[in-house]
């Protein structure tokens, strides 16, 4: 199940986000790392530093990309500039999927740089998927949507978010990247139980799953990535890959970013779960019950 | 119209709206809607939370985002006018000119022309704080823009009267009133080597701040803000070389180029070859001189 043909047929490990502070580290150390996200719009440039970095970083690692502003859910039209360089940006990269954010952002033109929720309506279902679509057909490489957190509910939504989810990524025959730190933020603010949600998801389109850390608030938690994962997201996390397999899963750290070992070490706690669910982990789990039953 | 577009741009207009003073959602917009009413129509409330808190979330989030980005593009900018009025300016020109980029990376494209229009933002240092918020812009667009291939040693030699020689994309040319390159040399050396956790450290680098910026004296400059192993650097130019690079940028010939540099020069004609020869010598060791 993890290698699929959304995320390009590929059966990664755990990755951290490639983040400015561990550049040096990096470059220097060299650290065995599985493979790097990277946020797309940082390297959607001309020129200097930042893609000299990039490339150094491709010549030894594996990467892929993941946006934060495409806002396929915007009723505006895709922003073709913005297309454009992404493209532009696949061909260097290589990147066997592209992510980006099932919300919106930017309306008239005019830009928020936040990722703002959806109202869950067939409409937005539509459109959606039709922006889904073009960016795929556009840039010709497998797209994931990710889950986002929130912080408000429409009353025009017609459905659940992850009813919503589900029909957007079917409509549009597209990938899920599944942050389940997002669907335990947004569980707390909506009071509903996130495994509800983790249950629902076609597990089939799942290329990708996201972890991080979040900050409790007294009345709402907030998504700030600047935390270690919280116990209540790695059990997210071991029912998510108990029912995708072993997916590639990327640890998000982007604000008072520890060093680089500290994330790493972060991350890697994810591989106790998912050798649990590899086929010889699950053979094995199933050994002493053949063994009992032959007694 | 679409629901979909309708409930973005409402929601937009509320998320977009200057927050008051005390950083908070404004009950009564400035368009004379009532948030709350406007959050209620189309935000649930839940049993922690009303509309009106839910969609602040997002107002508070939207300003402090830019208002990060903003400040770090611009500190020298913030040196110059001190805190209060950065933020009155950083709130007046967001508001005005929202972003139209896809990356926060542009959030200042529009600022030379926005505090050229609103020189009350600034004042009494109206021409320092401008010069300063160019320098800061050709700053960011020297770091990231595109460097083309050098011409190679022939063609360099091949170069005559009626050659249109292109220069680097990331190459900027500024004419200032204020030395600002120092000034901003120098608070990007002091923050970079203060205790930023110290309230005292602070309070003395904000005194010092105050003293230079009161200090400095208008000085006529020429720079060419540029890129060299993918650093950015600030050269000062003589009047000649900067009258010359900035003909080429446009496209004129050589020949054309040099009468404009050297029009009312107090350069003597003897000395004037090997005045160029040094600046393009110099400038073809930099790679300013591209296919």
């Amino acid at each position: 199940m993890p290698a699929n043909r959304f995320n390009g047929f590929t059966e990664y490990g755990v990755g951290i986000g490639l983040r400015v502070p561990h550049y040096q580290h990096i470059l220097s150390r060299k650290p065995v790392v599985d493979w790097f996200e990277i946020i797309s719009e940082n390297y959607m440039i001309d020129g200097g530093r930042p893609l000299e970095i990039l490339d150094r970083i491709l010549e030894q690692y594996r990467v892929v990309q993941h946006g934060v502003s495409m806002y396929f859910g915007s009723a505006d039209p895709l922003n073709r500039e913005h297309l454009k360089r992404l493209k532009q940006l696949v061909r260097r990269t290589k990147t066997p999927w592209l992510s980006d954010h099932l919300c919106w952002g930017s309306v008239d033109g005019r830009y928020t740089h936040d990722l703002l929720p959806m109202p869950y309506t067939w409409e937005a279902v539509k459109v959606t998927a039709e922006k889904i679509r073009q960016v795929q057909d556009f840039t010709e490489v497998p797209v994931v949507v990710e889950n986002v957190s929130s912080y408000a509910e429409f009353h025009v939504s017609e459905m659940t978010e992850w009813e919503f989810l589900t029909e957007v990524v079917e409509a549009a025959d597209c990938g899920i990247l599944l942050d389940v730190n997002n669907i335990y933020v947004s569980s707390q603010n909506h009071s509903f139980d996130p495994f509800t949600y983790v249950n629902h998801v076609p597990a089939e389109r799942v290329a990708q799953i996201h972890i991080a850390g979040h900050s409790k608030f007294e009345k709402y938690i907030l998504d700030t990535h600047d935390h270690p994962v919280l116990p209540a997201v790695w059990k997210l996390y071991a029912r998510a890959i108990e029912r995708c397999g072993p997916t590639a899963t990327l640890l998000e750290w982007d604000d008072r970013i520890p060093s680089f070992d500290e994330v790493h070490d972060e991350a890697l706690k994810a591989n106790e779960f998912l050798q649990a669910v590899t086929p010889k982990a699950k053979a094995d789990a199933a050994q002493p019950e053949l063994q009992g039953a032959a007694r | 119209m679409s629901q979909l577009l309708d409930i973005q741009r409402r929601m937009a207009a509320a998320v977009m709206h200057p927050l008051t003073k005390a950083e908070t959602m404004p009950r009564r917009r400035s368009d004379g809607k009532l948030n709350n009413a406007e959050a209620e129509s189309f935000i649930k409330p839940n049993d922690r939370l009303t509309s009106f808190e839910r969609l602040e979330i997002y107002n508070r989030q939207y300003w402090f985002r830019l208002y990060d980005s903003f400040e770090d593009d611009f500190p020298g900018l913030l040196a110059i006018v001190g805190r209060a009025k950065f933020d009155a300016l950083m709130r007046a020109y967001l508001t005005e000119r929202p972003s139209e980029s896809f990356t926060l990376r542009n959030l200042g494209s529009h600022l030379e022309a926005w505090l050229g229009a609103h020189p009350e933002m600034t004042a009494p240092h109206t021409v320092l704080a401008l010069d300063m918020a160019r320098l800061e812009w050709a700053h960011i667009e020297a770091f990231d823009s595109a460097a083309d291939p050098l011409l190679n040693e022939d063609e360099l030699i091949a170069i005559n009267e009626n050659s249109q020689l292109r220069l680097q994309p990331y190459l900027r040319l500024l004419s200032l009133q204020y030395p600002v390159d120092d000034l901003l040399i120098d608070l990007r050396n002091e923050d970079g080597s203060s205790d930023s956790s110290s309230n005292n450290a602070s309070i003395a680098r904000r005194r010092k701040h105050v003293r230079r910026v009161a200090a400095v004296a208008p000085e006529q400059i020429w720079l060419a803000v540029h890129r060299h192993q993918n650093s950015v650097y600030y050269k000062r130019l003589q009047r000649e070389e900067y009258r010359l690079l900035e003909s080429l940028l446009n496209g004129r010939p050589l020949g054309e180029a040099l009468d404009y540099a050297f029009t009312g020069s107090e350069i003597p004609e003897e000395e004037r070859s090997s005045f160029l020869q040094q600046a393009f010598s110099t400038w073809a060791v930099l790679g300013w001189f591209t296919k």
